[in-house]
């Protein structure tokens, strides 16, 4: 005994299927809480985080004890948050003795953990302590770019999982057309050694230079912090080549037979097919007449053929 | 745009440098001179993909040039599944067999009768079946039918034949997972027989009995369970025997002898012949003429075992007991 159940107002219907998945996605929402214990300093990262984010964020300010998310009941409450309030990203923040000042930003497929990087922050410099003219400041929202210096970003696993959830995490909404006015901020991160990378958020100068392109110039505006890391878990390879398979129709079509020429322009090529033309249609066939018939007709025709010539 | 410039390789879809050969000649102690070291590395890369950038093909908007962006070459997992394609209903694979097209039909019609736009469904539409006044018999028609309620239980079983075909459809796309997201399928009733019957409803009297069961049958009797907010407190909640306090004055609410005198004039009433009691004869002589009569009925008609008259267990105890007292005289 089913029953259908749906939606009683439109703005319910509205909001299920904006979550509802889609074949080209709109860019992802990340939750941003804390564990049993915070330090100021990170009680000051999470909120700067979320400043940076403020267009595509959720912060959630009580403190949650049961979430441990490198162990595997932990992660129970993170999943259903993320189901809540549709964000597949998340940071969490917590502070012990053993871990000070940690974080954990993961990625989740399906509303389940895809993948984890812990990373400890140090030297952390605030907003408010940088000094700098105001008229710069970036705006909410605007694309970012991203500077990654170091060979270690290559090489060393641990560092190229960081860096490609740092892209995720601060890229901000996938767009085909961009307005080149709009373009305020810069992420540079260097990798120092093998586990710690210096992450700083700086506003973007355009100044005039003599050609088409402007000279850049990059001013320290943001939170600046070393990241150290702790642990990481990668996806297991399933899931992963489900995450990234792309639909069928979004693979773009080589067209085919058309080639560009810088004379003529244009060109395409046409094969024609062989004629066959033993086997081809007549136009008039003895339609009407039983089988047996018409072919005795067809050996008639050729016969008298035969005795005409012979004559 | 995965280029190569300058030693660098760029990422214009996401307007990412990454500057892999880099390698710092000292280690700088120094935190300032290391952020500054970065900071101009940076530059440098942001330089590299501003180039590319700008060197685009852009055209002019009112805020700015707008420039086409290539798609990102860096990988991404995507946030949820792929949806899924939904099977073809049985009417849209009927369509297709048929070659039957889907065409757009109008929000407003003419009416004939009125000389006016109507809707074509809503309130005040064209053709309303609740608007005919006359309906013509014809040559088909039995005698006895009504027509216009023939019409109504048409339209009924219409609208039931289409609400059974879309669960259907809805069923069969949920199988393969590709429900749409605005609609879920929620079980009513869960059979807990093999048979289709619907589950009998559950009265608030049986439930209470139920959980008082359930509360007598732990260990302390149900006393420290909690309840549920609304939940009634147990009807017998105090003790089933009552004790007399051990010391008491001798007045006139002596309980110890009004509880002796109760039972010694209960036993003596019942045993003694002596005063003939005639209201009580003629309720008793009543009472049994009644049953009589009651059974006589009883026995014509059928009548549930609900309906009878259930008799008070105490009765016969008592009149055992005295039996059996007398007896022993």
């Amino acid at each position: 005994m089913l029953r259908i159940k749906t939606p009683k107002s439109l703005r319910a219907k509205r909001e299920l299927e904006k979550r509802a998945p889609k074949l080209v996605e709109r860019g992802k929402k990340t939750l941003i809480l804390h564990g049993t214990k915070t330090s100021n300093t990170l009680n000051a990262v999470l909120t700067e985080i979320y400043h940076l984010k403020k267009d595509n964020a959720v912060k959630y300010s009580r403190r949650n004890d049961n979430i441990r998310p490198f162990e595997s009941g932990g992660e129970t409450s993170l999943e259903f948050y993320s189901l809540k309030t549709d964000c597949s990203l998340f940071v969490y923040g917590s502070h012990s003795k053993k871990r000070p000042d940690n974080l954990v930003i993961g990625r989740t497929y399906d509303h389940h953990i895809y993948d984890l990087v812990e990373i400890g922050v140090e030297n952390f410099k605030s907003m408010s302590s940088c000094s700098y003219d105001k008229k710069l400041a970036p705006l909410i929202g605007s694309k970012p770019f991203f500077a990654f210096i170091g060979e270690g970003f290559e090489n060393v696993e641990e560092l190229k999982h960081l860096k490609e959830v740092l892209l995720d995490l601060f890229r901000g909404q996938v767009v085909s057309n961009l307005n080149l006015a709009g373009l305020d901020r810069v992420y540079v991160c260097t990798a120092v050694s093998s586990n710690k990378v210096l992450f700083t958020h700086c506003a973007l100068r355009l100044k005039k230079s003599g050609t088409v392109v402007p000279r850049v110039e990059l001013v320290e505006v943001g939170p600046s912090m070393d990241l150290v890391v702790r642990r990481h878990r990668l996806p297991d390879e399933g899931l992963k080549k489900e995450a990234h398979k792309v639909p069928h129709e979004l693979i773009k079509k080589k067209e085919k037979n058309v080639s560009k020429d810088a004379i003529a322009g244009k060109i395409g090529k046409i094969y024609v097919p062989d004629q066959q033309v033993g086997s081809a249609s007549l136009p008039f066939t003895p339609k009407g007449v039983k089988r047996e018939r018409r072919e005795a007709k067809a050996k008639g025709e050729d016969k008298k053929h035969a005795e005409k010539k012979q004559k | 745009m995965g280029d190569e410039q300058g030693g660098y390789q760029i990422d214009l879809g996401n307007l990412a440098a990454f500057g892999p050969h880099h390698q710092f000649a000292s280690v700088l102690d120094n935190r300032e001179d290391l952020l500054k070291e970065c900071i101009s590395h940076g530059t440098k890369l942001i330089q590299a993909v501003a180039d590319a950038l700008f060197n685009l093909p852009s055209t002019e908007d009112a805020s700015g040039p707008v420039v086409s962006l290539p798609p990102p070459s860096t990988k991404f997992p995507r946030e949820k599944p792929l949806p899924k394609p939904k099977p073809l209903t049985s009417w849209a694979e009927f369509a297709i067999k048929k070659g039957i097209q889907n065409r757009k039909r109008d929000k407003r019609v003419f009416d004939e009768q009125t000389d006016s736009w109507k809707r074509r469904y809503g309130y005040d539409r064209v053709n309303d079946d609740n608007d005919l006044p006359i309906i013509e018999a014809k040559m088909t028609d039995e005698p006895g039918v009504d027509p216009f309620a023939k019409r109504r239980s048409e339209k009924r079983q219409r609208v039931e034949k289409q609400e059974k075909n879309r669960l259907h459809n809805l069923k069969a796309a949920a199988k393969v997972g590709a429900l749409p997201s605005h609609v879920q399928l929620a079980a009513t009733a869960l059979p807990i027989t093999g048979t289709q019957a619907a589950p009998r409803k559950v009265s608030k009297d049986e439930l209470q009995n139920v959980a008082g069961m359930a509360a007598t049958s732990t260990a302390s009797g149900g006393k420290f369970d909690k309840k549920l907010a609304g939940e009634k407190p147990p009807k017998h909640d105090k003790k089933y025997r009552k004790f007399l306090p051990v010391v008491e004055g001798s007045g006139m609410g002596s309980l110890e002898k009004q509880q002796s005198d109760k039972i010694l004039n209960k036993l003596m009433a019942k045993n003694s012949h002596e005063i003939f009691n005639v209201g009580k004869a003629v309720d008793m002589y009543n009472a049994k003429s009644d049953k009589k009569r009651r059974n006589q009925q009883g026995k014509s008609s059928s009548t549930s075992s609900k309906l009878k008259v259930k008799k008070s267990p105490y009765k016969n105890k008592s009149t055992k007991k005295s039996s059996s007292i007398g007896k022993s005289k």
